[in-house]
């Protein structure tokens, strides 16, 4: 079953959403199509859980249990804190009576686990001309590739992408970025490596504007979110497009990598501090990493989960469902392996 | 949440001040929060409870209980387990007696290979090796454009074979290559794979046993979550690594996957990566890294940068001038010198422990504004430095005139050392100042 990518991006007709529906499918190396790769994806992250739950998790609530279940919240990196909130919550309903058997903590589970994310509209909007996304994050998050996939995306949507290598500072990062452009088929605006990042972006609009593309996209270098002197780059980044735009960047979205642990907490309220963050897109969910960072993230910043990344194909992108993602995470055969 | 961690634990341990004896619920209770530090820190939830336990088994025997000072005791404890899980001493390279020396790299996507590699070799450069690359990753696009910038930039020379080799057949042909260079280490930069992905970790299992290198270093990055312990374990399995590279070190992540990678696979973590420079890279200290996770600062590393960098004699006389109080702005001049070769302020900031970070959030050390203060020491005579009460109105705005600056930053001066004369008399008697920050402020 194909994803409706009008349902990922806001701006986009039903019928380009149908008619790139087809081709996207064509160009799928795996057979089953979005969910199964998902799926594929989160497998590994499921299993892991089940053994958890297995030994415990019989019809009865005991000490135990509760502490399985924080142990494998833990696990997937969701955090003291969060943890601590989903189980409590848990554990009320449980002692109201509002819980009866395994089958209904586990549907509880997944539901209060799914309501800690923010739930605003997770679509990223492009719905302006030309609409612009930033792309910020830490270093090797995987912003660049994620540049080309949502290009790739567009790309087959029928809107016209224009890519800004914005990352001047690491070596090769613009020759990396004109290779995705190579691979999508959308022209890149770039400069000279060690040039100021400020004046790509702003060359980039310009150029926007007179090749008349509809999503321009600005990679960013990776940074440390404790590099003051960078984060304010990225500040001066914004208030360019500004000047040019004023009311761009339509999206700034943030990339955490599956495998960060609680650090990423803090770094999303760098990044959410110096720029407004409209979006995270969790990258490499196709590891064994169980991404539950992302839950902190969403549920403190108050920005939803816009994508997940599931590999290096230019088709391994996903639209983001908490229901789906708690689900996956906590399967029906939960205890019973 | 960064903050709160260290403050839980300073509560707890608190709580174990002032008493004769520990009781098993105050050791309970501090062991709580270790727990909770450790999990914070992204250390495995099985390490830590295995840790815990262990912790709290000594914690609670004699060893404790006929100490006088119980919180020390803990914390001793704690730190000496730390320490021992981490691996006691740092572990050096294996170099062969028949170079090329062969050192591979591995390690997920983003975890700061390339990079890692060419940092290594400047490292070696400066061992007085001559290390020479290879890019081996042909699959992340421009991955090979960036080994060869970075080797520009090292001086090594640079082995590839652009894109369309097997990774192993450009590993095997690069150790010739070396050879016949006459390079004694070779880099090999591998392509950033999961472990769990059967081809890629099959390819880097045979370009080891192929090429046979002498040493293979796991890159791990140090924000790296719970799953650390998956990817080790399969990297172990597939290609037996001898140690890792722990990256991005200059961040605030608590590195407590260090941790994990070492319980489980009983692996050395041999070198730490920090910051963008190409000099950010050196051997990695467990005891170090040790006082990070739980939150206690590293004192370690600050005290042996001390130690290298100041004069002994000169440290002797400051005391005794200290004792004396007779603290001039010479001295004070001297002082920042010393200061200003341990390196950048914010950099030292850093390492201090008790100092929060909230309190340092923001503030940005200016180290121009030193060279603005020696400006100004320089343009006073020696009777000035060494009697500041006799500068007056005149005197004022005759070194503010000859020092380019202005009177307001003369007497912003002159206020400053005044402050920090008086922090220094207070040094001397024992007593320590509330706010050791003012000094270091930016005057503007």
């Amino acid at each position: 079953m194909a994803h409706d990518w009008s349902q990922v991006f806001r701006g986009i007709s039903p019928e380009a959403a149908a008619s790139a529906r087809v081709e996207s499918q064509a160009a799928e190396e795996k057979p089953g199509g979005w969910l199964t790769q998902l799926r594929e994806g989160l497998a590994k992250s499921r299993r892991a859980l089940q053994q958890q739950f297995a030994s415990v998790l019989f019809d009865r609530f005991d000490e135990e249990l509760w502490e399985t279940i924080e142990e494998a919240l833990i696990y997937a990196d969701v955090g003291v804190e969060t943890t601590a909130s989903i189980v409590a919550k848990l554990e009320a309903e449980a002692d109201a009576g509002l819980i009866k058997d395994r089958s209904g903590l586990i549907t509880r589970l997944r539901e209060i686990t799914a309501a800690h994310f923010c739930q605003d509209d997770p679509r990223i909007d492009v719905d302006h001309q030309p609409a612009v996304i930033l792309m910020v994050g830490v270093n090797g998050t995987g912003k660049t590739t994620t540049i080309g996939k949502i290009a790739w995306h567009l790309k087959e949507l029928g809107r016209e992408p224009l890519l800004v290598a914005g990352d001047t500072f690491r070596a090769a990062a613009v020759e990396q970025l004109v290779e995705w452009g190579r691979r999508v088929g959308c022209e890149v605006v770039h400069q000279e490596r060690g040039g100021d990042p400020g004046a790509v972006v702003y060359d980039g609009l310009v150029a926007a504007e007179a090749r008349k593309a509809d999503v321009v996209i600005i990679d960013t270098a990776g940074r440390l979110h404790t590099q003051v002197n960078l984060m304010k780059e990225l500040e001066k980044v914004v208030r360019v497009i500004k000047k040019r735009m004023p009311d761009a960047p339509h999206e700034c979205l943030l990339t955490i990598d599956a495998t960060t642990g609680q650090n990423g907490l803090i770094q999303a309220r760098m990044f959410k501090e110096a720029v407004n963050i409209t979006g995270v897109v969790l990258t490499k969910m196709d590891g064994t990493a169980k991404g539950g960072i992302a839950l902190a993230v969403s549920h403190d910043l108050g920005v939803p989960i816009k994508l997940i990344g599931t590999g290096e194909k230019l088709q391994s992108l996903q639209p983001f469902d908490p229901l789906t993602f708690a689900s996956l995470l906590f399967d029906e055969t939960l205890g019973r392996v | 949440m960064f903050d709160s961690l260290s403050d839980k634990l300073q509560a707890a341990f608190e709580g174990l001040r002032g008493q004769g004896k520990l009781t098993e619920k105050d050791v309970e209770r501090a062991a709580r929060e270790i727990r909770l530090a450790l999990l914070e820190a992204d250390v495995n939830y099985k390490v830590v409870k295995e840790f815990v336990d262990k912790v709290k088994t000594r914690a609670l025997g004699a060893e404790v209980l006929q100490s006088l000072t119980p919180a020390q005791q803990f914390v001793k404890i704690v730190n000496e387990e730390l320490t021992a899980l981490m691996g006691s001493a740092s572990t050096k390279l294996t170099f062969s007696p028949r170079p090329p020396t062969v050192i591979m790299v591995v390690g997920l996507q983003g975890s700061g290979k390339t990079t890692a590699c060419g940092k290594l070799a400047k490292f070696l450069l400066g061992e007085g090796k001559s290390p020479a690359l290879v890019a081996a990753d042909v699959y992340r696009p421009a991955a090979i454009d960036q080994l060869k910038t970075l080797g520009a930039q090292v001086g090594v020379p640079v082995y590839d074979e652009g894109t369309t080799s097997d990774p192993v057949d450009i590993a095997k042909r690069g150790v010739e290559w070396a050879r016949t260079k006459g390079r004694d280490v070779l880099i090999i930069d591998t392509a950033g794979r999961l472990h769990i992905d059967a081809k890629l970790m099959d390819e880097v299992a045979r370009m080891r046993s192929t090429v046979k290198p002498h040493n293979i270093l796991l890159v791990l990055d140090a924000m790296t979550g719970q799953d650390a312990v998956n990817v080790a374990l399969q990297f172990q399995e597939k290609v037996q690594f001898d140690g890792v590279i722990l990256t991005k070190m200059d961040g605030d992540a608590r590195g407590g996957a260090a941790l994990s990678v070492r319980a489980v696979t009983g692996k050395p973590i041999k070198f730490a990566s920090t910051g963008e420079k190409l000099d950010g890279f050196e051997y990695f200290h467990p005891d170090r890294v040790a006082s990070r996770i739980l939150g206690m600062g590293d004192v370690l590393t600050l005290i042996e940068k001390v130690e290298r960098t100041i004069d002994e004699k000169k440290a002797r006389e400051l005391e005794q001038k200290l004792r004396k109080s007779s603290f001039t702005l010479e001295d004070f001049l001297e002082q920042i010198q010393q200061v200003r070769r341990l390196g950048s302020l914010s950099s030292l900031l850093g390492m201090i422990p008790g100092l929060p970070a909230n309190k340092l959030k923001g503030l940005q050390v200016d180290d121009r504004a030193f060279d603005r203060i020696q400006a100004i020491i320089y343009s006073m005579t020696p009777e000035e430095r060494r009697h500041p009460d006799i500068i007056n109105g005149s005197r004022r705005r005759r070194i503010a005139a000859g020092s380019g600056s202005d009177l307001h930053a003369v007497n912003q001066l002159l206020n400053q050392f005044k402050q920090v004369q008086k922090m220094m008399k207070q040094l001397g008697s024992g007593r320590v100042p509330k706010n050791p920050l003012q000094m270091f402020r930016n005057p503007s």
